[in-house]
């Protein structure tokens, strides 16, 4: 198995790390980069829980080919709290219990976030259609959306970025 | 698994040849669960999405050049785009979750060759057309002529799909595409139907365009449909004469998703809707596609 130097930027910082041509970037970004927070669930592109942002869209990491990310910009869970505080997506899933095991939840908050980034004021259907590509098998999904348009009613209110 | 990211069709072309078991991708969304499910690993990637032009979406004085690995958000984000082709656009954003769309691509959709591909009902009404890269330059062809068969095109090894060419459509013209699926999101079409539905000065159908997908071994268009609406009033009758028309065009298989006879009747309702819905949109009236 080749293997191929990628150089991108997750979080913010400019990465250099050597992956398995063929592998994913799910894979690389846990066990080359050490970021555990992006989970797999399917592997296949179904439920989500991989979600991260490239290039400022939201993807599944398991669907994307490490070397692809070369020259993008990746963010994952991990750089989506302030250094001193959760974001308010986050501060919002703690509130209204919006996880029970967690492994859905990093996907879930990607993919609210990307879905506030371009739309601030989401009705509830549309927060339901955002988010129809990540799966929860424990809570259920109302506490998730009830959370989501919490998060955006309360940074529209802050004036806060997303 | 090697990987190549070329730049140029030329060096992708170059890629291709370069190795017996190379394959081309766009998205991966199809590809990536083919080889988790047990699928042959290529032995060479040939990523084209650093190639401009096969993400490049151009607006022509009388058509658009859609590169075939633009993610099909960008065609659903594009106003005017979805303003000139609202069918195609819808039937492009049916194409799974937010996370899929920022990948998928019209190319990989057509090429993957699924009977229940959402975007080439939509793409066979408005007569697009596939420019195909080959070892001496380019040819071009109907989008219809591309695949063959579940899973399998009429490209030659080595050959990958450019970019589409889709003319503007004439005044008074509407496109839709609709489709059955048991849940509101995230599954594939049981049946899907596109029409294209063009309006005389009284208000009849100067030209009518039908096509099914999910309910034969490639998408197809429906002859006789067409005929039933050419010239004459869209009425319950003429509808009428769409959806048998539609049923009868129907080839298709028994499966968890459905059964032959439920594919044939609900081909024929689909069919009936989508031509009504283009046949608004042609007439000006405007309808929210109520499938996404």
């Amino acid at each position: 198995m080749s293997r191929t130097h990628v150089s991108c930027n997750i979080n913010g910082d400019d990465v250099d790390f050597l992956s398995e041509s063929g592998g994913s970037l799910l894979n690389a970004l846990r066990d080359d980069v050490g970021l555990m927070g992006v989970k797999e669930g399917c592997g296949t592109g179904d439920c989500g829980a991989c979600s991260v942002l490239m290039d400022d869209r939201v993807t599944c990491a398991c669907l994307i080919f490490a070397p692809e990310a070369e020259g993008r910009s990746i963010v994952t869970i991990e750089g989506l709290a302030g250094a001193d505080e959760l974001h308010p997506l986050q501060q919002c899933f703690l509130e209204g219990a919006a996880l029970q095991c967690g492994v859905c939840t990093p996907g879930f908050l990607m993919a609210a976030k990307a879905l506030l980034d371009n739309n601030p004021n989401p009705t509830e259907t549309e927060v339901r259609y955002a988010l129809a590509g990540n799966l929860c098998r424990c809570t259920g999904y109302d506490k998730i959306i009830r959370s989501v348009l919490d998060a955006a009613e309360g940074m529209r209110q802050n004036g806060a970025q997303a | 698994m090697d990987y190549v990211a070329p730049t140029t069709v030329e060096d992708a072309v170059g890629a291709l040849a370069s190795s017996p078991d190379s394959r081309v991708f766009a998205g991966a969304t199809d590809l990536i669960p083919q080889i988790r499910s047990g699928r042959p690993e290529p032995g060479l990637l040939v990523d084209l999405k650093r190639i401009d032009r096969l993400t490049a979406v151009t607006e022509n004085d009388a058509s658009w050049t859609i590169g075939a690995a633009t993610p099909t958000s960008r065609l659903t984000e594009d106003p005017a785009f979805s303003g000139q082709f609202p069918g195609l656009s819808e039937a492009a954003g049916l194409i799974g979750s937010d996370q899929i769309q920022n990948r998928s691509s019209l190319g990989g959709n057509l090429c993957n060759a699924s009977p229940a591909a959402d975007s080439v009902p939509a793409m066979l009404v408005n007569d697009t057309r596939a420019v195909i890269a080959t070892a001496d330059g380019t040819r071009t062809i109907p989008v219809g002529d591309v695949t063959t068969g579940p899973g399998s095109t009429s490209l030659s090894t080595g050959e990958f799909i450019v970019e589409f060419e889709v003319d503007k459509p004439p005044a008074d013209t509407g496109d839709a595409y609709i489709r059955m699926i048991p849940r509101t999101e995230m599954d594939i079409a049981v049946v899907g139907a596109g029409a294209r539905i063009t309006l005389d000065a009284d208000g009849n159908c100067a030209e009518a365009r039908v096509a099914l997908g999910a309910v034969a071994p490639t998408a197809r268009r429906v002859a006789d449909a067409e005929a039933a609406l050419t010239g004459q009033p869209i009425n319950d009758d003429t509808l009428a004469a769409v959806a048998a028309a539609a049923s009868d065009a129907c080839d298709p298989i028994d499966d968890k998703r459905g059964t032959i006879a439920y594919r044939k009747q609900v081909a024929g309702v689909l069919a009936k809707r989508a031509v009504r819905l283009a046949a608004d949109r042609a007439a000006g009236i405007t309808t929210a596609n109520g499938a996404h």
